[in-house]
């Protein structure tokens, strides 16, 4: 080899090795930081499993709360009243939620499609707590009571932005040729929202229903000043009063969302404030339950998207 | 499976077939963008006439006239006349859905609806309240067979459409679209993402079609549209960037003996 052919082979050796060091370098720094971001995850993970995990027993999911010192309570109606929020939040979001959706996707340029995503994107940044606020003065006041109601109107509002975002993005990622050949058939434009774009889309949509909701079931704000909290709240209680009074199922349905309800987050939050040490640990259970449910649910939706998607294409 | 030759099927081009679709001094804008300036075309009943054209000469724009889809992009007007039979169906008023279903459109490249097989067929006649089980089974096979697709999705109708292979799939549109009954058939380019052999049969379902159907087809590719087509029309931009109806006849004299030198140019390879 020429003296000049050495070189070159030296100067490449040299260079291999300065990026293999380079390499080691960068990836053990960008590790590193990766590993420090997870660390706050898994620290609040690990804690709540730790302090929480002792008060967990059946009990628990099943029985009202017991005043302090008598074992066998509970968080029925904390769980209970969870399930009755997020139900009537998701009944009064997803309709107009979906339906502005699918006029914002269709009418982008419109006025009135324009102002529908501006204010989405303004009210997603509002403040949980001005929401409660806002359900106070709105609901609770005229109605002269708290009340589940008001709750789920809150949590409403709270779901409605990401509900009209996720679904509108989804809307906007069905190819157009689906819709022109639907249009194409002499279909009118609902049928072919209905028929094509909405099924095509259902994924995105359901997924962005559960990612709203998840984040809602967690929301104490709101119904610090809507909902109340109710310890005494018990569906199973309600429900059979009603069916031995023979009242209509309206009737039931209207007690159950007339009276203060309790919630998760609130009691949680009422809880962990008290000075007793049972409270504190029950509230570090219901932080545990809460934490697995938002888990579940991701996990589920996630599991449940890509199966559906595994069928479609067949 | 021997493929029958092209000049096994023979469809006569008929000069004296009634106008199905007369076009009068049509202009189309996007905007303050003049797209088509003062188009005139007459297309003969259950005649295939292509429109042939460099890229970007409005080809599209003038097949989706026909059918209303330029209604769909926003900013855009026409004016001028398109007679389908006696209605003109740029007239305000006019039931543009009910155009669209008895002008059927076939797309450049296959858009089966995330369905199953017999959803995609059963889709149209179903918007139209056909529910009945037995109903609905008679018009997916009725336009599966018209499409050549029947043999080979029979026993499969239940499976996704985007389980066929790209021809498939095309044919599986064409049924789609053949399964409302329309009386014109505009195809886009239809066989432009399709292998040669699956071009071909396209060809071929052309001309079985076009003894019940008038068929108005895009192609930018002439070969195509002298093998398949009856009349030819041939467009061009002009310098003001509008697209413009240069000639159009019968095929076999746009390809043999055009009037027009741009149109000779065109076809004998010369431009474009």
């Amino acid at each position: 080899m020429t003296q000049m052919a050495d070189l070159i082979w030296q100067r490449r050796a040299a260079r291999i090795r300065q990026r293999k060091v380079t390499n080691a370098i960068m990836l053990s720094l960008t590790g590193l930081l990766t590993a420090l971001a997870l660390v706050p995850l898994f620290w609040i993970i690990g804690y709540v499993i730790v302090r929480g995990g002792s008060s967990i027993n059946l009990d628990f999911f099943i029985h009202l709360p017991t005043p302090l010192g008598v074992t066998g309570g509970g968080v029925l109606s904390a769980i209970e009243g969870t399930v009755v929020i997020t139900l009537l939040a998701a009944v009064f979001a997803i309709p107009p939620g979906v339906l502005a959706a699918f006029y914002a996707a269709r009418y982008p340029n419109r006025p009135l499609g324009v102002a529908l995503r501006f204010s989405t994107d303004v009210l997603a940044g509002v403040p949980s707590i001005v929401v409660g606020l806002f359900g106070y003065t709105l609901i609770v006041i005229p109605m002269g009571h708290y009340s589940g109601l008001a709750g789920g109107a809150a949590l409403a509002v709270i779901m409605l932005p990401t509900i009209i975002r996720t679904t509108e993005e989804m809307l906007k990622l069905v190819p157009g040729t689906l819709r022109e050949a639907s249009l194409g058939l002499g279909a009118p434009e609902w049928k072919t929202s209905l028929s094509v774009l909405f099924p095509a889309a259902a994924n995105g949509i359901i997924t962005g229903f559960l990612l709203a909701m998840a984040r809602a079931v967690g929301e104490t704000a709101p119904l610090l000043m809507t909902a109340l909290g109710n310890e005494r709240f018990s569906l199973g209680q309600i429900v059979g009063s009603g069916v031995e009074g023979h009242q209509s199922v309206f009737m039931i349905i209207g007690r159950i969302v007339n009276q203060p309800v309790d919630s998760l987050p609130l009691t949680l939050w009422k809880y962990a404030q008290q000075p007793y040490p049972e409270r504190v640990d029950q509230s570090w259970a219901v932080a545990l339950v809460l934490m697995i449910f938002v888990l579940l649910v991701n996990i589920a939706t996630r599991l449940w998207v890509q199966q559906r998607a595994r069928r479609l294409k067949g | 499976m021997t493929m029958q030759l092209m000049t096994d099927i023979k469809h006569a081009t008929n000069s004296n077939a009634p106008i199905k679709v007369d076009v009068k001094n049509l202009d189309v804008h996007y905007g303050s963008f003049r797209a088509l300036r003062e188009i005139d075309l007459s297309i003969r009943e259950k005649q295939i006439t292509a429109i042939i054209g460099p890229s970007g000469c409005g080809k599209s724009t003038l097949l989706r006239s026909f059918n209303r889809m330029n209604d769909l992009t926003f900013g855009c007007r026409m004016s001028g006349e398109i007679r389908l039979d006696a209605q003109d169906i740029l007239a305000p008023g006019v039931d543009v859905v009910d155009i669209r279903r008895r002008v059927g459109m076939v797309f450049q490249r296959p858009n089966p609806f995330p369905k199953s097989i017999y959803d995609n067929v059963a889709y149209g006649p179903r918007l139209y309240g056909l529910r009945r089980r037995s109903d609905l089974d008679a018009i997916v096979e009725r336009s599966l067979k018209s499409a050549a697709l029947w043999d080979e999705v029979k026993d499969k109708l239940g499976q996704s459409g985007f389980s066929l292979s790209g021809g498939q799939q095309q044919r599986l549109c064409i049924a789609r679209a053949l399964a409302v009954e329309p009386e014109v058939i505009l195809m886009d380019e239809p066989a432009s993402a399709l292998d040669p052999i699956s071009t071909l049969r396209i060809e071929e379902l052309m001309h079985d079609l076009a003894h019940d159907y008038t068929i108005i087809i895009v192609t930018h590719n002439m070969q195509q549209a002298a093998r398949v087509s009856d009349f030819t029309a041939m467009m061009m931009i002009d310098d003001q960037r509008a697209g413009r109806m240069i000639e159009f006849d019968q095929t076999n004299i746009i390809f043999t003996r055009p009037k027009d030198k741009r149109t000779e140019d065109y076809v004998t390879g010369r431009f474009g």
